[in-house]
């Protein structure tokens, strides 16, 4: 029997379900347009903006999220001075509080990368904006943008692995499945809003073409996380295990690698339907990993 | 440092009376579970249940009888937050509200704690617990407060046979290997030690004397550190990243060789 059985549920609930499905989203999207805005063509200047706007609001969203989780929420600032010495507050060792300082200086990055894209379109007028968007300043901004956004998508898995809870610490793959995840909904989040617009027929391509493959990566990924879990899988020989097949699996992965093969058979819903799949499954793939593991 | 200071408990000569329990939660002016209005949970007499905010020494009862109840014996154990010398618990708080004390015990500093219960995830014994009072997590002090007096904690001072023994650390833990040197003269050959050496988390300062497996007084065998998951997961995040990366960039490249194919194939047309 796994020793992970015997610590206690931190009763991380349905705050933080979406806090990870947030967050994802807000790293993800980053990273993904980051790619575009530093390699991309003129024409996907639109999806570019968009992603930076997904990712301000989905971080936004989620900063409130983490602090409302609190039980002593006031106090959200002590993860960042010690309120005794008023000393910087960080471990590098604890993904809690590396995460911390992450989600703060990736809202940081996102605020600045949403105006600046604001000034792009004209809605706001301050020419330091512009100057941050092109040249040596705007590949800093973009390049740092898109690694903290692989970071806040990714330390979430890993600080629930870095624990001693049951399902969570017994694997290390949690990391890089909730950086495919997070890669794969705000892939579908950009997708649905692009095809909503009607803007950006050439970066939803690649964001298909990229998608399909983060799928089929997930997919393994979650088989390899589910053989290193060893004999703790049998939790879920259980309703867990039904939802993660058929919520994460099959509607999540599966049926949008089908949608993906063929282009026609849903017509001209096809790609919104395959959106709309992978953001279900991505959902539910967070309800499971956090709430079958605080059941026992 | 002053002295590392801890418990040493000898479950062979507990007798159950939850006097530890009592003189913890007068001591530390702990509630009543629910307000007094506790419920029986049908698991011997445990009415405690487990270690959480208000309840920070919990006494177990492992009833080990044949089906016909001719022969037998009880396990009494008194639970308490094992302040490891690797504990877990400080190693992931965010806020620093975990600390080490000067007798090398492990506390919680209540004005400190935000409530972001990595602490509680992070515990292999599942000691911690949000307090209700407070809203921060809670677990048992070592009478902090009671150890800068120069007094001992309340449970060992109200422990009416000495299963909970309070001192110097070296000095417990010659106490108790004599101790299950003793039993074994007397033909209790299962008993041992827990988490009385280095190899338990770097040792726990709340050791046990214990006559059967750790599972079966709720203690898990090979308790380890949260860290160490750190560096393969973040090892095979890493990865994912750069395979995320060349993956995105080898489609930026793909479709722009088909816009060029698609531009050159149009020309000729």
């Amino acid at each position: 029997m796994s020793d992970t059985f015997f610590s206690a549920p931190p009763r991380w609930e349905w705050l933080i379900i979406w806090y990870f499905f947030l967050g994802g989203i807000a790293g993800g999207s980053y990273f993904l347009v980051a790619l575009l805005d530093l390699w991309g063509e003129p024409e996907d200047r639109p999806t570019v903006r968009l992603g930076y706007y997904v990712a301000f609001v989905a971080i936004v969203l989620s900063g409130l999220l983490l602090v409302i989780d609190l039980s002593r929420p006031a106090r959200f600032w002590h993860m960042m001075i010690m309120p005794d010495r008023g000393r910087l507050m960080f471990k590098y060792w604890s993904p809690m509080s590396f995460g911390s300082w992450i989600v703060l200086g990736f809202g940081g990055l996102a605020s600045l990368a949403a105006l600046v894209a604001l000034e792009e379109e004209g809605r706001v007028r301050w020419s330091p904006l512009g100057r941050l968007r092109r040249g040596v300043p705007g590949i800093i901004l973009t390049g740092l943008g898109g690694l903290s956004g692989i970071l806040v998508a990714g330390y979430t898995g890993v600080l629930l692995s870095v624990s001693n809870r049951i399902l969570w610490a017994d694997t290390d793959l949690l990391g890089v499945l909730f950086l495919l995840s997070g890669t794969s909904t705000a892939a579908a989040t950009l997708i649905l809003l692009s095809c909503w617009r009607g803007t950006g027929a050439a970066a939803v391509q690649w964001l298909s073409w990229l998608h399909s493959r983060t799928l089929v990566l997930e997919l393994l990924v979650l088989a390899a996380l589910v053989v290193s879990l060893g004999s703790v899988a049998r939790i879920w020989l259980s309703a867990w295990g039904g939802l993660l097949v058929t919520g994460v699996v099959f509607i999540g992965i599966l049926l949008p690698l089908v949608l993906h093969a063929r282009p026609r058979l849903l017509g001209h819903l096809n790609v919104v339907a395959g959106a709309v799949l992978v953001l279900t499954g991505g959902f539910l793939w967070r309800v499971v990993i956090v709430l079958s593991a605080q059941q026992i | 440092m002053a002295q590392a200071l801890g418990f040493f408990t000898d479950t062979t000569v507990c007798i159950g009376c939850k006097a530890c329990e009592v003189a913890c939660k007068e001591w530390n002016q702990l509630p009543a579970t629910n307000g007094g209005a506790n419920t029986l949970s049908g698991d011997s007499y445990d009415n405690t249940r487990r270690l959480d905010g208000i309840h920070w020494r919990h006494v177990r009862f492992v009833e080990q009888f044949t089906p016909d109840r001719s022969e037998g014996r009880w396990l009494l154990m008194s639970d308490v937050c094992k302040h490891c010398v690797q504990a877990g618990c400080l190693e992931v708080c965010p806020t620093g509200a975990i600390i080490r004390t000067e007798f090398d015990t492990v506390v919680i500093r209540s004005e400190v704690c935000n409530g972001c219960r990595d602490c509680i995830a992070a515990c292999p014994f599942g000691v911690i617990e949000i307090s209700p009072v407070s809203q921060t997590a809670q677990k048992c002090t070592l009478c902090y407060d009671r150890l800068q007096a120069g007094l001992e904690p309340a449970c060992s001072k109200a422990c009416p046979t000495d299963s909970i023994q309070f001192g110097p650390i070296d000095q417990l833990r010659r106490r108790a290997r004599s101790r299950v040197q003793q039993l074994h003269g007397q033909g209790e050959t299962r008993a041992y030690l827990y988490g009385a050496d280095e190899n338990m988390l770097g040792g726990l300062n709340s050791f046990y004397l214990l006559v059967d497996q750790p599972a079966v007084y709720g203690l898990p065998t090979n308790p380890q550190l949260p860290s160490r998951h750190l560096a393969w997961s973040t090892a095979f995040s890493a990865l994912g990243a750069a395979v995320l990366g060349l993956f995105g960039l080898l489609g930026l490249r793909k479709r722009r060789m088909e816009a060029i194919a698609a531009r050159q194939e149009a020309a000729r047309v």
